[in-house]
This record gives structure tokens, sequence and C-alpha cells, in this order.
């Protein structure tokens, strides 16, 4: 932050090019959430007669949604990344957090082996085939599980949480041993609640991730039944026929232009990240630096 | 993660807390059994999905036969990689893959910095608090959300801009499938989804900047420029290194999230990189070995351009990564 004593008029007008310039940048990132969701709740007769774009329509219609969560795969696809975020994201916490604690304990024996052999999965992989190849062998494809386990820990949440656990008083845990704590125990009643904030921030990366998911679900998956929302969101996207990627009858979906059920679909994507996005917000800067400034 | 290696030898050098003088090893390893136990879920993690797979990079050095699997499949030395060095696509690839790291860089690299330095400079909280809550939205959206924001607008037959270009009586646009527009689209939507995030890490770099070297400046008389150039630029240039060398060793990817969703055979001259072209050619037409022969190329380039940009880096007096 610059000082200055007194602001000159070169200052004022350098002030007035910045704000406007932050303005238009943050409206530029909202136009097009909005764009899609009005697109999505207003009738098409009303759009085109005003050119293609109305700021508050003046009549609501809500039969894209109708449309979609009345066609099998959408409801099917949610149902499925529903499962795949919540579970997903209970495995990925629970062996995040029993990989990062036993390495936050500086004496551990082969500490800094297995820390190192873990760090180097950052900076080396065998890539695309090969993990391909064993995710084949492990048996995964074509059940959810392809969708959780080839992802289950994150290594830079995995340090995360290590560093948080490192900063945790020690006296804390000493008291409980010296109480006759088991290392589990200690885990369990002393270590978890004192680290809520930090399972808040790397549950809502993880849950994020698994909602977004889209690559495990072409690469392992070929039942459609299991597809991820993600998916078909993108076939939604790309397909001609809107009512045979939707599995419903044509006839159901006359009355609606393909676009308007293909921005209903968008925007069915978006608003659970924006639900949780106020958690986000307040969680997120914070876990980041933690892994920024330690890792 | 230097001053925490060193934190950890002087913590080695001391005997483990409360322990009498017989640490022996089994002791010791007695004592973290249960430690041990609780890691073991996400040591064979690691052990699966990460080391098994640089194994099976062996297939790159063979014939890779689905009926004879890895080990069982024919060796052939370094056929696989002489038939893609020799191939008319590789060239293409390697331009494409390396002309866009180096693009992302400039034009979203840059504008993280710019942004964190526009909103250190604003006074006003409030305006200051929606802009950020603003701007870093769109990183949690998939591609594939940003893809449909982008055809909303420019669907040849249907998007905002396309129609409106198409009533104002000029030329047909089709920037989804344009050889020229692919790149900047790429470009334009990572700005538009991750400019916002990029400028957290420097506006925290901002943050820790002490604020009397400001009133020192302030007193010796220097305007908003010198006190810009004399203490913010340097406040935010070991970040800015730091990051400069993650994406360098990235350089081999340029962004395969987005590229494969963006990516249509119309564009494949300017828009297919190393990993869209691994996945066709791997997962689409079945050619393992092939693939896999350029991913482990990939990888291998990858990891010498890490190792090498940290070294540089800690040349130049800055801390490196590691």
């Amino acid at each position: 932050m610059s000082y200055v004593l007194k602001k000159s008029k070169a200052d004022r007008v350098v002030d007035a090019v910045l704000y406007t310039t932050m303005a238009l940048f943050s409206l530029s990132t909202l136009f097009p959430l909005y764009y899609v969701f009005i697109m999505s709740i207003t009738p098409f007769a009303e759009v085109l007669r005003n050119g293609g774009f109305v700021i508050i329509p003046e009549t609501l219609t809500w039969e894209a949604y109708k449309t979609i969560f009345g066609s099998p795969v959408v409801p099917q696809a949610l149902k499925v990344t529903v499962i795949i975020t919540v579970g997903g994201t209970f495995l990925n916490l629970l062996v995040t957090t029993l990989l990062a604690y036993p390495l936050s304990k500086k004496a551990l024996p082969g500490r800094n082996i297995i820390l190192m052999a873990i760090v180097f999965t950052m900076l080396f992989s065998g890539g695309l085939i090969p993990t391909y190849l064993v995710v084949r062998a492990t048996g995964l494809t074509n059940t959810l599980w392809a969708l959780m386990i080839p992802g289950l820990v994150s290594t830079f949440n995995m340090l995360i949480m290590k560093t948080y656990f490192q900063n945790l008083p020690e006296e804390v845990e000493e008291a409980a041993r010296v109480d006759g704590s088991g290392d589990i125990q200690t885990l369990v009643r002393i270590i978890l609640p004192l680290s809520l904030p930090i399972m808040a921030t790397l549950g809502l990366f993880y849950g994020v991730t698994h909602w977004n998911a889209y690559f495990g679900g072409i690469m392992y998956l070929t039942d459609k039944s299991l597809m991820p929302i993600q998916v078909v969101l993108r076939n939604m996207i790309q397909t001609p026929s809107v009512s045979s990627e939707l599995a419903v009858d044509a006839s159901l979906v006359q009355q609606l232009p393909p676009e308007t059920i293909k921005m209903a679909t968008v925007v069915v994507a978006i608003l659970p990240i924006l639900a949780v996005y106020p958690f986000l917000q307040k969680y997120f800067i914070k876990g980041m630096l933690i892994g920024a400034v330690k890792g | 993660m230097k001053t925490e290696q060193t934190a950890d030898r002087s913590l080695l050098a001391r005997p483990p807390v409360k322990k009498t003088h017989s640490t022996s090893l089994l002791s010791r390893l007695n004592r973290y059994k249960w430690f041990y136990l609780m890691m073991t879920p996400g040591l064979l993690y690691y052990l699966i999905y990460h080391y098994v797979p640089m194994g099976g990079l062996v297939i790159a050095f063979k014939n890779y036969n689905l009926m004879k699997g890895i080990w069982g499949s024919d060796w052939v030395g370094f056929d696989n990689f002489r038939t893609i060095f020799s191939s008319p696509d590789f060239p293409l690839l390697m331009r494409n893959t390396l002309l866009l790291s180096f693009y992302r860089i400039i034009f979203n690299m840059l504008p993280d910095v710019i942004l964190a330095l526009i909103l250190n400079e604003i006074r006003v909280a409030w305006f200051k608090k929606i802009v950020q809550t603003i701007t870093y939205g769109p990183y949690f959206l998939s591609w594939i959300i940003v893809y449909g924001l982008v055809f909303s607008f420019f669907a040849p037959d249907s998007g905002l801009i396309s129609t409106w270009f198409r009533d104002m009586g000029w030329t047909q646009i089709d920037v989804l499938t344009n050889k020229d527009a692919f790149r900047p689209l790429l470009l334009i939507t990572d700005l538009w989804k991750n400019t916002g995030f990029g400028a957290i890490i420097y506006l925290a770099a901002l943050a820790a900047i002490n604020q009397e070297l400001y009133e020192a400046a302030v007193v010796d008389g220097a305007g908003r420029w010198r006190q810009m150039w004399h203490i913010t630029l340097p406040g935010i240039r070991e970040v800015f290194v730091l990051m400069l060398i993650l994406k360098i060793g990235h350089i081999m990817d340029a962004g395969f999230d987005q590229v494969y969703i963006f990516l249509n055979a119309r564009v494949y001259d300017v828009g297919d990189i190393i990993d869209t072209w691994v996945f066709r050619r791997g997962l689409e037409n079945l050619e393992f070995s092939i693939a896999a022969a350029v991913g482990f190329f990939k990888s291998v380039i990858g990891f010498i351009l890490v190792i090498f940009a940290n070294k540089v880096a800690k040349k130049l007096g800055g801390s490196g990564i590691w």
C-alpha cells in the first residue's frame, strides 16, 4: 500500500482508472453467469423479441428445469455426483488425515524418506496410460470407485494438513499421552476437535474437485448410468439433439429451444458451487496460504 | 520448505521426547507402530496409483499387447520413440504445447501480478472485498461449465455474440472452430477463470511487506511509482520466481484439462497438445505403447525442467522450492 501525504491530481486520475478497471473486470466476471441464468428462465420468444438478451425478463418459465429434472439422465448424473462428492470427500479426508498426522511427528523413523517419496510424485508421474492400466488392473473400471480411489490423496492437501498438525501445541498431546491415551485415541479425541478449520478447508477443496470431476468419467467408465453431471453436461452442450441426450420423448422438448435446456443444465452444475462459495471464501485463502508458505 | 528442513534436523538430533536412553531402532519402531498402521492406506495408495504406474512406463519400451499384459508383452527397445520422433505429428505437438505454455506464462501469469498490484492500491475496503469475492469465484467452476458459458456466447447459430454479428450484417464468426481464435480463446477463458485466484498469493506477499518501509519512503519524498518500484515489486519478487519455476516445470502440460474440453478436429493444427494426443492415441485408438512413450518423454522433460529451474532460481539468490 503506498502512502501519500496529499493526493495530487495525477494520483486521482490514476485512482479513477484503477477503480474503473476493477469494476469492469468484476462485471465481466459476473456477466456470463448472469446471462446463462437469465437465458434458462426467459421464454425464448421474449429473448428473440429483445435481440438475444434480456436484462430482467418480463415473464419467467421453469420449463427447461422441469424438462431436465423430468428426464432420467440428469437426476441420475446428479445422484452419481452427489455420491462421489460426499463419499469421495469422506475417503479423501480420512486417508489424508491418517497419513498427515504421523508425518507431522518429526521423530517418526523413516519420516523423511516417506515424505521425499510422496513429494517426488509431484515432480514425476507415470502419466495417463500407465495410470489407466493400473486403474483397470485393480478392477475399478466401470465402478464409482474409479472416480474416488485414483485421486484418494492430493499431495498438496496432505502437506497443508501436515503443516497444520505440526503447528498445534505439543503440550496437549503430551498431556493426553501421560494420561495413557493411545495414538489413535489422541488423534480422534484431541487432534480432530482442534483441526476443524483445516478439515473444513480441505473438505471443500476435495468436494469441489469431485463436483467438477470429468476425466475419471470419460476414462474409466463406459456405463452411461454411472456418468457424473460434468460428463452429461458436456454431452448436452455438444449434442445437436437434446432430447436423445436426455433420453426423453422429442415432443417434450419441441416447445423449448435446445439452448434454453443447455443453459439450464449449466446453471444446475453451477448452483452447488455457488451455495458453498461463502464457506470456500472464508477458508480457502487461509488454507492456500498455510500450504504456500510452508508447503 | 527450507526452514522446515532445518527445523527437522535440529529436532531429529535431539532424542525423542520422554524417551530413555534405550532408543534402539526396534523400540522406536515399536513406539510408533500405530502411526505406521495409520499411514498404511495412504502409503498403499501412493504405491499402487503413483509408483506402480511409474514402473508401468516399461510399456514405452515394449509392444504392449492386451492379452499378454505389461510383463508378457515383447520388448522393442527404443522403437516406439523412433516412431514418435520421426512422425510428422511430433514437431506440431511440441510446437503447440510449448507455444501455449509460453503464452500462458505471459498472458495469464502477468495478469495475476497486475491484479494483485491494483487491488493493493485500492483503499476503499468494501470495494476491494467485493472485487476479490467476485473475481476469484470462477476458479471453482469446472472447465465444462466455462465451455458452456463460452458456448452460450459463441455457438454458431444461437450464441449471443454470434447472432449479434449476424444481425449487424458482419462476417459470420465461428470462434469455437476457428484456428486463429483457438489460442486466444484458451487464454482469455483462462484469464477469466483463474486470475482472481492467482492474485491471492501475490496479495499475501504484499501484505507481508513491512509498512514502515513505505512510511520511510514517504518521508524521503518518494511518490507512488517510486514506492512501487523500490518496495512493492521487490516484495513480490521471490513469490514470482517461485511461481515461474512451477510454471516452467509444467511447461509440457499446457493445461490438458482445459484444452481437451475446448478442442475439436478443426483446430488440431493449433490446439493439439502432447496430452490430448496421448489421450486420443492411447485411450481411443488403444495404441498404449506409443502413447505411453510420448507420456514418458513428457514426464522426463518436465522433471528435468523443474530441477533445472529450481537450480537457476537458487543461483539467482532465491530460495527455490526445495
